[in-house]
């Protein structure tokens, strides 16, 4: 005989462990959940407040260093090494997990001005003031072997900075002259000069591999080919470049770090207007890199804060600083996109996390799910009042916000001064200039 | 800009060719051209900048391997050939160009497998599927069809589909002349099994019981005629339509025989035959040519006297019908026969002579009154639809042809076609059945209360008697009609006086400031707009700003959005579990940004993105470098600096 009976799958009412939440069956019927915006807006509100809550960027500081900290570079193939070099001469490898100093090696006499790893991640290159560029193993010598350079090739002048190649085994350097090297040759393959005695910062482009950007003394960028025999274009601004950074995932974008408290992000087909300003330090910005992504970057500054800027945003989304740090000289974006590293002169380089509230490590689905529905409600409300008050609320130092108070206020004397003058001067005399207009000087062909 | 004048200067004085020497050796003009095409060769990166700026999610690292086993030398990077047999092995496998380990492609393959982005695949597997879904409803659609047992719907598929073919045949003939003589030949092959097979030649059963109905039955006789004109089509021998156009144009008419059947079910009683040529004259109109115009016209002539007879006899038969069935009509009809008689006798006494004319005059006078009472019934046959029915179709022409009976007169034969698609449009229309005719009394809307009224009285008499009770002491809804009139009041803008006493007139104690006064200093303001709870008798809504809801609300419109309605509907949708679906929620809250935890985010790579420049012979290479191999490539890479620059040198000249 067949009984039919009532039956029910027990996927829809047991749940997957005790320690699993009761699955409970849902009336998605409007009228049964009322108010939907007044809850979500508290909601909002109260994930506004988590977020500030939980936002502890600080994760570690690497401490070993007998000098400044004046370059940091990412190991090309591990997420987890780390190589810094000092004002001391001093070369140190770092683990990041285990926050301790794997090797330490006397690379230069005075400053390491510039550090790369390779691609392949087997070795690295470094330049000094000692007029010399030194290619290192990665892999610790055996003990009791000293720590001696690969290859070592002297130069003419002081190296200020260099880059490598993104697959060739080519890098490049900038002095006195831009020069391009093979790893296999003593003396440079092609050298660059433009009227410019010397150049602090010159950086490979990682999409369009050929392309090179320099920042030099004279206030100007200066872009090469690598296959061309002479250097593109020149942008003269009003006061000197410190260090450009291109971006990793749109090839004609970069972004150079000014003297003049500000970052200007430029695409290099119309090099005379920077398509974004981005301002907020108040004092010289030294160094910036790009997140891997592409998104976003983060820039180091002499006033002791790091700052991370959206890409096409003029204001910085976040602001790092602590009491002990002092002028960041250098900074990294990590490869994987969830930390930022940088170097300051009080001999420390500090770990922070990209995203100042993000809960570190594995994360289960409803996590994940509650984090992403935050996120949403945050981006939804942000225009509300309440919400952006207190997301956009940052603690600054004393001094700091002082600087900024006093800046704004120069800022805007300059503003009606120059408002004053257009008006007692012939119509059209004095041109209105925005803010983009007002930084570039020139640019030479 | 002093330099290039002078070197335009210069150019001007002296030859050209020197002049374009010193603009390739002008490092100025160098760069610019160097620039200018480094920029052009960036641009092309822009399409992929746009759409990854404009993507809702992105995941990265961008190109991401596939998970799973992997061969050594993929983990392994510094893996080298070491032992001489394992050389051996390798070289020949190279020469070859043979992959090196068993399940690796060959350099072919897997620049074939590269061929193709995701995008393409994507795009392509798209189209597969619609392509897929499309037939999978076509077959559907044809089963559903194949199914169908109503015999006249699959007659008249069959007949669109000689029809459409008829007309791909025609094309063929034109683009085609191979695949029509093809076609041809099945036809010819068609024909003959039909002459060999007597199907439609009244030889089934079918056919006998109804060549037995035939003598009795009107619908059986046409079934087999059609049967036979089937045959006939069939067996008809097929002339091969290259030779002349006219005729494949009258095969295409021989083939629409059917519609004759089709078209009026209704048969006329008087005249059959007429109406199968009156609608066949149709297409015969819409093909005629200038040779087929005399002949046309003489047809045209007979049909004019056909229609002429045939108006007379409608005319005669309305005559009847008036004279029959309307008794009421009758007296008055006397009573103008009386007075036509009357006159009659008065033109007697004067002259007797011309009595045959007056009889004569006397008759026209009647038809013509007769005529213009069926006009008049006509017309108010078209003012009060529902009253005076049109019983037939004979009825329904009559009245087409009493409205304009002229232009049928008129011989011309454009016009005559012109009457034909004028007259006939509206007979079609009434052959339809229109519910507002055919239902003369309107339908009564039937309302259904949303909620059973079945409240007692008695019950809802003790509720409100308890409720005054309750609320004995105190008289809440006075109360609360007072607070409302108040409220409204004070919303009220006031009247503000601003007469001053005395000023220009004598003042004093218990004098009022004059009429034209009060009507000039008197300002009434503009009434508020009305309020929110104007028609609501039993609610007072504020419409005061709250403080403490106004810090919660948003006072500027946002940036992205251009009017309030938008904002507010981007708020109103809520994104959280309570209210939607888990998928939903989850499609919703999707962050714009995904990272692969513990992953190098490598930067764009360009052979990845960008198909069709092939410039960087590193990633193409074998997998495991040979020494030989690597020589030989140093030697390329020399050759390719040189050859770069020769480039140099060339640009330099």
């Amino acid at each position: 005989m067949k009984v039919k009976v009532l039956c029910r799958n027990p996927d829809d009412y047991v749940r997957e462990t005790t320690r699993d939440i009761q699955r409970v069956p849902r009336n998605y019927d409007p009228t049964l959940h009322p108010f939907e915006v007044p809850r979500e807006y508290t909601r909002a509100l109260n994930a506004t407040k988590l977020e500030r809550v939980f936002a502890k960027p600080f994760v570690a500081s690497l401490d070993g260093h007998r000098d400044g900290i004046s370059c940091i570079t990412k190991h090309a193939k591990s997420l987890s090494t780390v190589i810094s070099g000092a004002c001391d001469g001093e070369v140190k490898l770092w683990n990041l997990p285990k926050q301790e100093c794997l090797r330490t090696v006397q690379a230069h006499e005075g400053f390491v001005r510039g550090i790369c790893s390779r691609f392949c991640g087997t070795s690295f290159f470094t330049v000094g003031d000692d007029k010399t560029i030194k290619q290192w193993n990665l892999e610790a010598p055996g003990y009791g072997v000293r720590e001696e350079p690969i290859n070592t090739i002297l130069g003419k002048a002081v190296f200020t900075g260099i880059d490598h190649h993104q697959r060739e085994s080519t890098f490049v350097t900038c002095g006195q002259t831009v020069d391009i090297w093979d790893e296999q040759r003593s003396s440079p393959i092609r050298s660059f000069s433009w009227g410019v005695d010397s150049f602090s910062c010159v950086r490979y482009n990682p999409v369009e591999t050929e392309l090179l950007a320099s920042c030099a003394s004279d206030r100007s960028i200066v872009l090469y080919d690598t296959r061309e025999s002479a250097p593109l274009r020149k942008v003269v601004m009003q006061l000197r470049s410190n260090t450009l950074c291109w971006n990793p995932m749109e090839a004609y974008y970069f972004t150079c770090a000014n003297e003049d408290y500000n970052l200007y992000t430029y695409d290099i087909r119309h090099l005379d207007v920077p398509v974004t300003v981005h301002m907020d330090h108040v004092s010289a910005v030294l160094d910036v890199d790009y997140s891997p992504t592409g998104r976003e970057f983060v820039s180091a500054s002499f006033d002791k804060t790091i700052r991370i800027f959206p890409k096409d945003k003029g204001h910085s989304r976040e602001v790092y600083h602590t009491k002990r740090m002092q002028h960041v000289i250098c900074v990294r974006w990590s490869a994987d996109n969830k930390y930022v590293l940088s170097g300051s002169d009080e001999m420390n380089i500090r770990l922070w996390k990209a995203n100042a509230s993000e809960k570190l490590g594995l994360l289960s689905t409803r996590e994940k799910a509650a984090a992403h529905y935050n996120k949403k409600l945050i981006e939804k409300f942000q225009h509300h009042p309440q919400v952006r008050r207190i997301a956009r609320h940052r603690h600054l130092p004393g001094d700091i916000l002082k600087q900024k108070r006093e800046q704004r206020e120069m800022k805007e004397a300059r503003r009606r001064r120059e408002q004053n003058v257009r008006k007692h001067s012939k119509p059209g005399s004095v041109p209105l200039l925005t803010e983009k207009e007002k930084h570039v000087v020139a640019v030479v062909e | 800009m002093l330099q290039k004048r002078l070197a335009l200067k210069r150019f001007k004085s002296q030859s050209s060719s020197y002049f374009a020497d010193v603009c390739l050796s002008c490092p100025q003009i160098q760069r610019g051209i160097a620039y200018e095409k480094t920029a052009a060769e960036v641009s092309c990166w822009r399409n992929i900048i746009l759409q990854n700026q404009k993507a809702e999610q992105m995941v990265f690292p961008l190109n991401q391997e596939s998970s799973g086993p992997k061969r050594v030398e993929q983990v392994v990077a510094g893996w080298k050939v070491q032992t001489p047999l394992e050389q051996e092995i390798f070289r020949l496998l190279h020469i070859n160009s043979q992959p090196v380990a068993d399940p690796v492609l060959t350099p072919v393959e897997e620049q074939s497998l590269k061929a193709m982005s995701l995008e393409e695949a994507k795009i392509r597997r798209a189209e597969l599927q619609k392509a897929r879904a499309l037939q999978s409803y076509y077959e559907a659609k044809a089963k559903r069809e194949k199914k169908i047992k109503s015999k006249k719907y699959h007659k008249v598929q069959k007949k669109a589909k000689c029809k459409d073919f008829l007309k791909q045949f025609d094309e063929m003939v034109k683009t085609n002349p191979e695949g029509a003589l093809e076609e041809l030949k099945k036809m010819e092959l068609s024909r003959m099994e039909e002459r060999m097979s007597l199907k439609h030649q009244n030889s089934g059963k079918w056919a006998k019981s109804k060549a037995i109905m035939a003598k009795y039955d009107d619908s059986a006789r046409k079934a087999m005629q059609e049967q036979l004109q089937m045959n006939k089509d069939l067996t008809q021998k097929i002339v091969v339509p290259s030779d002349d156009e006219h005729e494949s144009n009258e095969e295409g008419l021989e083939t629409v025989p059917d519609f004759v059947n089709d078209s009026e079910p209704v048969i006329d009683s008087v005249n059959p035959w007429m109406r199968g040529q009156l609608t066949h004259e149709e297409p015969e109109v819409s093909c005629v040519t200038t040779e087929d115009v005399q002949t046309a016209e003489e047809e045209n002539e007979e049909e004019e006297l056909v229609g002429e007879f045939e108006r007379k006899r409608k005319l005669r038969q309305a005559d009847e019908e008036d004279l029959i069935p309307t008794e009421e009509e009758q007296p008055a009809s006397e009573v103008v026969e009386d007075v036509v008689e009357v006159s009659d006798k008065e033109e007697e006494e004067e002259e007797e002579e011309d009595d045959d004319e007056e009889e004569e005059d006397v008759s026209e006078f009647n038809t013509l009154f007769r005529l213009m009472r069926s006009e008049k019934t006509l017309e108010d046959g078209l003012l009060n639809e529902g009253q005076v029915r049109v019983r037939n179709i004979e009825d329904l022409e009559v009245l087409g042809e009493v409205v304009d009976p002229q232009p049928i007169a008129e011989p011309s034969l454009p016009q005559t076609a012109a009457v034909e698609a004028t007259s006939e449009p509206p007979n079609k229309k009434k052959r339809e059945i229109d519910l507002k005719e055919v239902l003369t009394k309107e339908a009564k809307a039937v309302k259904v209360p949303f909620l059973p009224t079945v409240v007692d009285e008695e019950e809802r008499d003790e509720q409100i008697s308890i409720i005054k009770e309750a609320f004995a002491g105190d008289d809440v809804i006075s109360d609360f009609i007072k607070d409302k009139s108040k409220r409204e009041a004070a919303g009220r803008p006031e009247v503000v006086d601003l007469t001053l006493p005395g000023w220009g007139e004598w003042g004093g104690v218990g004098l009022k400031p004059p009429r034209w006064k009060r009507k000039r200093f008197r300002i009434k303001a503009a009434p508020p707009p009305p309020r929110q709870d104007q028609k609501l008798p039993d609610v007072i809504i504020s419409e005061n700003r709250n403080a403490s809801v106004a810090a919660h609300q948003v006072s500027q419109l946002p940036f992205p959005f251009q009017n309030t309605a938008q904002f507010e509907s981007s708020i109103r949708t809520p994104i959280g579990p309570t209210w939607n679906t888990q998928s939903v929620v989850k499609n919703m809250t999707k962050p714009k940004v995904i990272t692969k935890m513990g992953a190098i985010i490598e930067p764009m790579v360009k052979e990845h993105f960008i198909k069709n420049k092939t410039t960087t012979p590193g990633g193409k290479g074998p997998a495991i470098m040979l020494g030989e191999n690597k020589r030989a490539k140093e030697g390329a890479k020399r050759s390719s600096e040189k050859h770069r620059g020769r480039r140099s040198q060339k640009r330099r000249k």
